[in-house]
């Protein structure tokens, strides 16, 4: 197997060939980013030739597990991979922070939404919160290779949860650090960042704002106030991810939109964020029983 | 000597009571005797009525003929000639709209109990039938579907068998469709499905899942990577929402999400990593087969009280006259002649109630159906915590919008010429619900049919 292993190509279809029904999509590798945070790169060559940032997949862990969608964080057309990065907030991000390098994911699906739009704007701030920077990077990284002025505000709550630090220093004209204790960067809020940034004369084509909802809502109302057009990433719970089944649907400029088919991105200014936030909150029962019983699963396992 | 009973053979079914607590299948199919009583029963007429009601020309009498003589291998094969799925069919058709509605026994009593009988047969065969299904020698060509429900698999398995090498691009986790994620266990058991795509992946063909056609890869690329012609079944799955107020709170879902959840995604087993609402009362807002099974799947997962709210009456009811009656007997309460206006919420922003005003028949509408009229002041509310609509569904935009020169209808569905469901693209065809907008397994069936027929013919000139 030693050989095959090292070609990622061959290595897609050697599992193919071993007569596996069904294609399974592999992990190749693994880099914990934060205590809670968990990078996977999949081979998936379908879905890395076609995805573009803004991008999502649906993936399953094992047979009995449930769809989750996941943003694209990276993506390698030559090497046939798609890098995801995940925060473990439940019994299926635990199952699947309990695989590693040379596991197999059941299923993986996508490229799904649409595309982030990055034509025409020439100065941008990049605003992620979080777990969020992980979809905000592969903007910031086509804007950035397209010409744009990038400027990066990025929040965490403290020192241990600050992730793809160089990453994003390494493709922002500016880059802004800012954590909730003061622990790394400066002590305060995202919005705090960028209002002294728009406040001293910054003129932005645009902001592109990707984190929790709550973080989204004020970074919005900020903007509003000063007239620059918003972009938003919605993470609705979704099922299918292709718009069967309306489970992903928000309301934006009074009308109910599918995140998974006309989104994720959407006008910041226009976008019900309570009422999001409502919906997301459909299944907490469910999910804290539901990652009780994985933990616990865990913990039993001998070593 | 013909049978002369009046009354069809009943069919052996879970009492009502027993069965709205499981997803076991309700319908337990004939025993021997009864297939053979059963079968006494037709007159074999001259003209075959039946045969004409039937979307796909199945030679009914020829089929009960050999099941009444004990030949079910036979009757089988009879069926199969013009059937692909006759263990889906047998159970899902609408048989009292098509092949029994003509049936000369209905006239004075029943008639004969065409499904019931296919079912058995059908049943019969998977039971015993020895031997797999031959791979037939290649032909050389390649053609690409685009969709795993009852269309694409059945366009699918004509090609194979004619040696096409055939490859089913399935945007779900697992192939079947509306027949997966749709139709519930307790209708239609998924054993049957999965034992119809064995039978197609012995034949040769390749199904390929995680695959959504239009994103991951558009049918342009699957004509130039070297697909000869090119068969669209992907269904109507955009759900259909009335865009009343209150639509988006915690509690109400599209038919298609909860059926998704339920079927597909198993949320009624414990163990399943997906969750569902198990609500106390459900409105499943409908009429047809999609909200009938809603509703009954609503029943199993435990709710004390599920209604059927539907702005018509029960005649105009579209769903299959089984389900509606199997419906009443689980306890489902007919909201007849009922609108919602209004979904209402409480603090949280879940469901708390759903205002209906009642509604009289006026005169017929475009579709030939009389139209439902409002009473003014008649506004009541149910008491519910859970909303699940079912109004229908339409095509999914994706591939008109990824497919350049692909002509549709202003609502979504995919322009054919009827004899070969050829689309505006050369070696591009269509069936099913892609085509007709949300309709039965067995329109799907021929639809698939009729283009693996033309499909055939063509690359034969080629």
């Amino acid at each position: 197997m030693q050989d095959i292993c090292t070609c990622p190509a061959k290595r897609f279809s050697a599992v193919y060939k071993r007569g596996v029904q069904d294609i399974m999509y592999q992990i190749v590798k693994k880099r914990v980013l934060n205590p809670t945070v968990t990078l996977m790169e999949i081979e998936a060559p379908l879905v890395a030739k076609k995805a573009q940032p803004g991008q999502f997949i649906i993936l399953r862990v094992d047979e009995d597990g449930e769809r989750i969608p996941l943003t694209i964080a990276d993506f390698n057309r030559e090497q046939g991979t798609v890098t995801i990065i995940f925060q473990i907030v439940g019994a299926t991000t635990e199952k699947l922070n309990h695989l590693h390098e040379g596991g197999f994911l059941q299923d993986f699906v996508g490229p799904l939404g649409k595309p982030t739009h990055t034509e025409d704007l020439k100065k941008v701030a990049v605003v992620g919160g979080g777990v969020g920077c992980a979809i905000a990077y592969p903007v910031a990284k086509k804007l950035h290779e397209q010409g744009c002025e990038v400027h990066s505000i990025v929040g965490f709550r403290s020192k241990d949860l600050v992730i793809l630090k160089e990453e994003f220093k390494s493709v922002s004209h500016m880059y802004a650090l800012m954590t909730d204790d003061g622990s790394a960067g400066e002590k305060g809020l995202v919005t705090d960042a960028l209002r002294r940034l728009i406040e001293s004369g910054e003129q932005y084509d645009q902001v592109i704002a990707i984190g929790p909802l709550i973080m989204m809502k004020f970074v919005t109302k900020l903007t509003k106030a000063f007239d620059i057009p918003t972009v938003v990433s919605m993470n609705p719970i979704m099922i299918d991810g292709t718009g069967m089944c309306g489970g992903c649907r928000l309301t934006v400029g009074g009308e109910t939109k599918f995140a998974c088919v006309d989104g994720p991105d959407f006008d910041g200014f226009l976008v019900d964020f309570d009422e999001a936030m409502a919906r997301g909150a459909m299944y907490r029962g469910f999910e804290r029983q539901a990652h009780e019983e994985a933990c616990n699963l865990f913990r039993g396992r001998k070593a | 000597m013909p049978n002369m009973s009046l009354k069809k053979n009943e069919m052996p079914s879970q009492v009502p009571d027993l069965r709205s607590k499981n997803f076991l299948e309700v319908a337990l199919g004939y025993t021997e005797e009864q297939a053979l009583d059963e079968a006494q029963r037709c007159l074999h007429c001259k003209n075959k009525p039946c045969v004409s009601g039937c979307p796909v020309q199945v030679r009914i009498p020829e089929f009960i003929e050999k099941a009444a003589a004990g030949d079910f291998e036979g009757a089988y094969q009879v069926i199969a000639q013009s059937s692909s799925l006759p263990a889906v069919c047998g159970r899902v058709c609408p048989q009292e709209s098509q092949c029994e509605k003509h049936c000369v026994r209905g006239v004075k009593g029943e008639p004969v109990g065409i499904g019931r009988l296919e079912r058995f047969v059908a049943d019969w065969h998977n039971q015993h039938a020895q031997e797999a299904p031959k791979k037939p020698a290649s032909n050389g060509h390649k053609v690409a579907v685009v969709g795993s429900g009852p269309a694409g698999l059945t366009c699918a398995g004509d090609l194979a068998r004619l040696g096409y090498a055939v490859t089913v691009f399935e945007a779900l986790h697992t192939a079947g469709g509306v027949l997966v994620y749709g139709i519930p266990e307790f209708r239609l058991p998924k054993a049957i499905v999965q034992k119809e795509i064995d039978g197609l992946k012995a034949m040769g063909v390749k199904i390929e899942t995680n695959m959504v056609i239009g994103r991951v890869l558009s049918i342009d690329e699957l004509l130039e990577q070297g697909f000869e012609a090119v068969f669209i079944g992907s269904g109507a799955g955009l759900p259909r929402f009335m865009n009343i107020p209150g639509e988006n709170l915690k509690g109400v879902y599209s038919a298609n999400e909860f059926l998704t959840r339920v079927n597909l995604m198993k949320a009624y087993k414990t163990g399943s990593g997906t969750p569902i609402h198990r609500a106390r009362k459900v409105a499943v807002v409908g009429g047809g087969n999609v909200a009938m099974d809603a509703a009954r799947c609503a029943k199993r997962l435990g709710a004390e009280e599920v209604y059927i709210v539907y702005r018509r009456s029960e005649k105009e009811l579209p769903a299959r006259a089984e389900e509606v009656e199997h419906a009443k007997e689980e306890g489902i309460i007919f909201k007849l002649l009922n609108n919602p206006t209004r979904i209402l919420g409480d603090e949280s922003g879940s469901v708390q109630g759903i205002e209906c005003l009642e509604m009289a028949l006026g005169e017929p509408d475009a579709s030939g159906r009389r139209r439902p009229v409002e009473k003014a002041g008649s506004q009541f509310t149910l008491d519910v915590d859970c909303v699940i609509m079912a109004i229908g569904t339409s095509p999914n935009p994706l591939i008109k919008s990824t497919t350049e020169g692909l002509e549709t209808q202003k609502w979504g569905g995919i322009i054919v010429e009827e004899e070969t469901g050829l689309t505006s693209r050369e070696n591009v065809y269509a069936g099913g619900d892609a085509v007709t907008g949300a309709a039965t397994v067995i329109l799907a069936m021929g639809a698939g049919k009729t283009a693996a027929k033309a499909i055939h013919e063509s690359l034969s000139k080629k």
